[in-house]
């Protein structure tokens, strides 16, 4: 099970914001924010296909996200905002009231094909 | 029936131009709006199946949710108030009022999107104009660390990159567009030039720009391992010094990002320098929601924008002390309020945690991670659908929610002065 | 009901000045007589109407953008709740509860808010409606609209009367505000302009023209307040002969210049900065067409904010302080910047000094008016200190023995033997400004007056006397005593509501709907959502 490090950028996309109108539980929004971009390369180095699971942790937390290939420089993995993401983001502000919420190391394991 | 000029608050764009269509006591089109916008006003025309309130899962009455959410507040020692950004301004003072009678910590969604850019005008001021100045005059518009394609569609189309405006009269063809970013967004196709940043790299491209634009001689390396190069950086340099009119559209990219303030802090310095030679402007791309219509209210009755406690019976204001994720993290706060917002879903776990401790009130349009969680959950119509008031454009431009539809719940407003009437009595009694 | 009985009264619109009077009050208006009305007894007291503040920024897109900017300017001056209050915090830019609270307990209960982009008038409205206490109205700032311009610069006057009527419906607002005439409109731009006489905006309309054409408008509307002009130049040396010029321009038509101290510099540089007040209060002696208010200068900390880009910008490479700038499409714009007014620093002394000397040498008070530009010259809650100022030769120059000397060498104040009395003091504060603004039932205290009434202690110490009524009554009704507010409530928004040719509305959509961000339908200020306690006063 190969595993590594990445660059999460939390943000929002279209299909968060329009999934998170017809609701936090309709499909549009937990899949939105259940999907972690990746792109070929380290989908590859992690043995990854789209589609498979992947596990994401942090000092924090940790969270379980379908894999899919985007177009993100190398190093770099994207999750719509969500109660996945903030699971994996810590509370420290560093007196400014705003937690690191983009641009955190972040380990990936990848989760065995499911059956 | 067709009602025009409808206001969407879903975004900061808060467009007003909107035609709703209304049968059957349903909103059945929605024209103008984005895909965001559509799916706001469609996915909100109905919430009637939902219980009035619920009380530990209960269902309940408005008057008896209310009535135990003023129990909770009125013997907390600590209470937190936070959200209040899906909601419109009227409301926001009845919560205001709330907190000042319960000594609480009030603060919006704020602290965690654009607090950051609050701070950088406190420390530095900001230059900036309204949106309709965008899109009269802006010849050249930075996104930096913002994907408005996904966040606030109709930026592009309605102020800042496609219009056309009294000395842009050929629209797109009379701008320049450039995105700064650390990954392609879909924003991208929108922008002539795009520059990859390293994640955690904007304050060092920042800084070596105002070094550039004040002419001092910078070596490669002084911008090392940012993802962008020199002449990418003199390039974008020399087109912010020779534009007519710039605009530095400041997105969370900055605020959320290593250096956080200082990024910000580091644009607004940028855009003030850049003055000297021309005309140029910063925006932070604000909202959801009506975020920037509780940084208002909040800062005309209190002084501060955001992140208040009035535990001395006056307000106070400290990032990182009176701010919702450092009050949570640290397990402060015994009880909370939630307005219009679903912080379960959004906050770090480590503050998120802590409200499914403490007795938590929700005041929701529909069910959320947060109303999951709630102790009491109210159950209220949703603003710019059910319930009118005003709300604040990412410019501080104020307009006018419709309400296009009726609503059998209460509206925030109307629940939070009940319940700020209630907290009342009983801290008297 | 009440009666105040005893109290030595100045109601100078009245002619009454210091002798003893009852006053009776029914339905929150001053009547003739009244019957087993409780009584206060305000013997050994001085019973003025309410202060009616002519300009002042309390409320709106800048003043809110001012107080978030300035976190440090809060944090020494808090202002807990009490159980009649609500809390805030003060000092420069006070939290709008703050504001209405210490303008009632200096016993001002009228207050206009100076500077309003129509673009934003409902947010002004929204905190108008938070400013408690006060009667209040707004002036919507005209001088660089486009619209303005545009029908100037095509010589049609009839367009420019019916869209500033238009305006001041949809704002509800109450004067024509004029900031830096064609200027600003050049600031979008990055530029300014200079002279009278320069053309150089989006339709190259000169200053003059917009002066003339909007003191016309005003004449021919009947609006209760003239132009209220924040001149060009405002800041600079030798900016008086620019002032000298804007009032000439007018032709004999009323005029207001608000905070005129800014406008009467002479010396062509700041090392050569003299007051040039002797001039422009001479001109305004001799013209009745003209009024002003001062803009005194309060030392210590002021935050500077104003519809005039180009000086805010020019003020923040002074300084190198921190700049907010805000270009409001179509309209206007705004810029702030906090500055410190220091006695040791040689220009401020010279602007301490011509704020005094505008009071001092301008010989009718009935044309002159004690402001601080709130915030800009320092904070409203001063002028008892001003007051002193004026009462007392000794106290003025020994204050002015206290500050740089160029006070003394490059102005006329230490020559200047004149002091106030109490009927002149009520003048300047409020009967002289009520009269200004138009205001009929403010100001005075005759038969149908709203009963607005201060009643302070008479002590020897004028500031003293000034900084803590015994009484203020609003509507009749006692808000408050010993200094301290007794009774929260909220006053009324006035506005006017000129006649308009309606086809203007047909004639500035088309260049509306393409120009601004807003739909022509969602600018106007509803009436019953944004005024909630309002009253029209009449034009013509
Ligand atoms: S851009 Fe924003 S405000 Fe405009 S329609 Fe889309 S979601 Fe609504
Ligand atoms: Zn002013």
């Amino acid at each position: 099970m190969p595993e590594g490090k990445l660059i999460l950028i939390t943000g929002r996309s279209t299909k968060q914001g329009t999934g998170l109108n017809k609701g936090k539980d309709s499909r549009d929004y937990q899949e939105a924010v259940r999907t972690l971009e990746m792109n070929r390369e380290d989908m590859a180095r992690f043995g990854l296909r789209d589609g498979d699971l992947v596990k994401i942790k942090t000092l924090y937390g940790e969270a379980t996200f379908t894999c899919r290939q985007e177009k993100l420089p190398k190093g770099m993995a994207f999750v719509a905002y969500g109660s996945l993401s903030s699971r994996l983001v810590g509370g420290e502000t560093h007196a400014s009231g705003m937690p690191d919420s983009k641009g955190f190391e972040v380990e990936v394991v990848h989760l065995p094909r499911g059956d | 029936m067709e009602i025009d000029n409808v206001v969407c608050a879903f975004c900061g764009c808060v467009c007003d131009d909107i035609t709703v269509t209304v049968e059957e006591g349903r909103i059945s089109e929605v024209k103008n709006a984005c895909t965001l916008g559509r799916a706001w006003f469609l996915g909100h025309s109905s919430n009637a199946h939902r219980p009035s309130g619920t009380v530990n899962g209960r269902p309940v009455s408005t008057e008896e949710a209310v009535e135990e959410a003023a129990r909770i507040l009125a013997q907390a020692r600590y209470p937190l108030i936070f959200g209040l950004t899906s909601t419109y301004c009227e409301a926001q003072k009845e919560a205001i009022a709330l907190a000042e009678v319960l000594g609480a910590c009030i603060d919006c969604c704020t602290s965690v999107c654009h607090g950051p850019s609050g701070i950088a005008l406190q420390g530095v001021g900001e230059p900036t104009c309204t949106l309709g100045e965008v899109k009269n005059r802006a010849d050249l518009i930075i996104y930096w660390g913002s994907n408005p394609a996904e966040s606030h569609p109709r930026h592009l189309t309605r102020y800042a990159v496609t219009p056309k405006g009294l000395f842009t009269p050929r629209g797109r063809k009379d701008r320049r567009v450039v995105l700064v970013d650390v990954r392609p967004t879909p924003s991208a196709r929108a922008a002539d030039i795009f520059l990859q940043v390293k994640p955690g790299k904007d304050f060092e491209c920042l800084w070596a720009l105002r070094a550039l634009i004040k002419g001092i001689d910078l070596e490669e390396d002084a911008v090392a391992d940012t993802g962008v190069t020199l002449a990418q950086l003199k390039d974008l340099a020399d087109r912010m010094q020779s534009c007519r009119f710039g605009m530095l559209c400041v997105g969370q990219g900055l605020t959320q990002s290593r250096g956080k303030q200082m990024n910000t802090t580091a644009v607004f310095l940028l855009v003030r320098e850049l003055n000297g030679f021309t005309k140029f402007a910063a925006m932070p791309m604000r909202g959801h929601g009506n975020v920037t219509g509780i940084d208002n209210v909040l800062a005309w009755q209190t002084g501060y924008p955001f992140g208040v406690n009035f535990s001395r019976g006056y307000p106070r204001f400290n990032p990182g002390e009176f701010t919702a994720v450092d009050v949570l993290t640290r397990q402060e706060a015994d009880a909370a309020l939630i307005i219009a917002s679903d912080p379960v879903a959004n906050l770090p776990r480590p503050a998120s945690g802590r409200l499914s401790q403490i007795p938590t009130v929700a005041l929701e349009t529909r069910e959320s991670e947060t109303t999951k969680i709630a102790k009491v959950v109210i159950t209220t119509a949703p603003a710019g659908i059910s319930a009118e008031g005003t709300v604040y454009r990412m410019d501080n431009v104020p307009l006018r929610l419709r309400k296009v539809l009726p609503s059998p719940f209460p509206s925030d407003e109307e629940v939070l002065s009940r319940l700020l009437e209630r907290v009342k009595e009983l801290k008297h009694a | 009901m009440l009666k105040i009985v005893q109290g030595e009264v100045y109601d100078p619109i009245n002619g009454i000045d210091g002798e003893k009077r009852d006053i009776c009050i029914e339905g929150g208006k001053i009547v003739a007589e009244v019957e087993g009305a409780p009584t206060i007894d305000a013997s050994g007291m001085v019973v003025m109407p309410g202060g009616v503040d002519i300009h002042s920024h309390i409320a709106g897109s800048k003043v809110n953008t001012g107080r978030k900017m300035r976190p440090e300017d809060h944090r020494g001056d808090v202002v807990p709740r009490t159980n009649v209050t609500r809390s805030g915090v003060g000092y420069t830019v006070p939290s709008t509860f703050t504001t209405g609270y210490r303008y009632a307990a200096l016993g001002y209960t009228t207050v206009m808010e100076a500077a309003v982009p129509p673009l934003t008038a409902k947010h002004a409205h929204e905190e108008l409606n938070d400013i408690p206490l006060l009667d209040k109205a707004s002036f919507p700032l005209m001088g660089n609209n486009y619209f303005v311009l545009k029908y100037i610069a095509t010589g049609e006057f009839q367009k420019v009367k019916a869209f500033v009527a238009w305006l001041l419906q949809a704002t509800k607002g109450y004067a024509i505000k004029i900031v830096n005439p064609g200027g600003v409109d050049t600031w979008k731009w990055g530029k300014n302009i200079e002279s009278l006489d320069e053309k150089a905006n989006t339709f190259d309309v000169t200053p003059r023209q917009i002066l003339t054409t909007l003191a016309r408008v005003q004449e021919d509307l009947g609006l209760p307040h003239p132009i209220h002009v924040h001149c060009n130049n405002l800041g600079v040396p030798g900016n008086y002969e620019t002032t000298l010029k804007t009032m000439e321009a007018v032709e004999g038509r009323r005029i207001h210049i608000t905070h005129a101290q800014f406008n009467s510099y002479g010396g062509e540089s700041w090392a050569r900065f003299r007051s040039k007040a002797p001039e422009i209060a001479t001109y305004v002696n001799d013209h009745p067409n003209v009024t002003i208010d001062v803009g005194q200068v309060i030392f210590g900390e002021a935050t500077t904010m104003t519809a005039d880009g180009p000086w805010q910008y020019r003020l923040h490479q002074l300084t190198g302080h921190k700049w907010v700038n805000s270009d409001v499409e179509m309209e206007t714009g705004a810029g702030i910047v906090p500055y410190r007014f220091s006695k040791r620093n040689s220009v401020n002394a010279i602007q301490w000094a011509i704020g005094l000397e505008l009071l001092l040498l301008i010989e009718d008070p009935w044309r002159v008016f004690l402001t601080t530009d709130h915030p800009n010259g320092g904070p409203f809650y001063f002028y008892p200190q001003i007051i002193k100022l004026l009462m007392s030769q000794d106290a003025r120059l020994e204050m002015l023995e206290s500050v740089h000397k160029w006070a003394r060498t490059r102005t006329s104040l230490k020559e200047l033997g004149r002091e106030y009395s109490l009927y002149e003091i009520a003048i300047i504060t409020r009967a002289g400004t009520a009269k200004a603004l138009g205001l009929k039932e403010k100001g005075h205290l005759g038969v149908g007056a709203d009963a607005d009434i201060a009643i302070y202690p008479k002590l020897d110490d004028p500031e003293a006397m000034f900084s803590r009524p015994r009484y203020v009554i609003k509507g009749g009704e006692v808000i408050v005593e010993d200094g301290k507010v007794v009774k929260d409530g909220l006053g009324k928004t006035f506005f006017v509501e000129p006649a308009y040719d309606e086809a203007i509305e047909g004639e500035i959509r088309e260049d509306f709907e393409k120009y601004y961000t807003v739909t022509f339908e969602n600018y106007p200020v509803q009436l019953e959502h944004y005024l909630p306690r309002h009253e029209v006063i009449p034009c013509g």
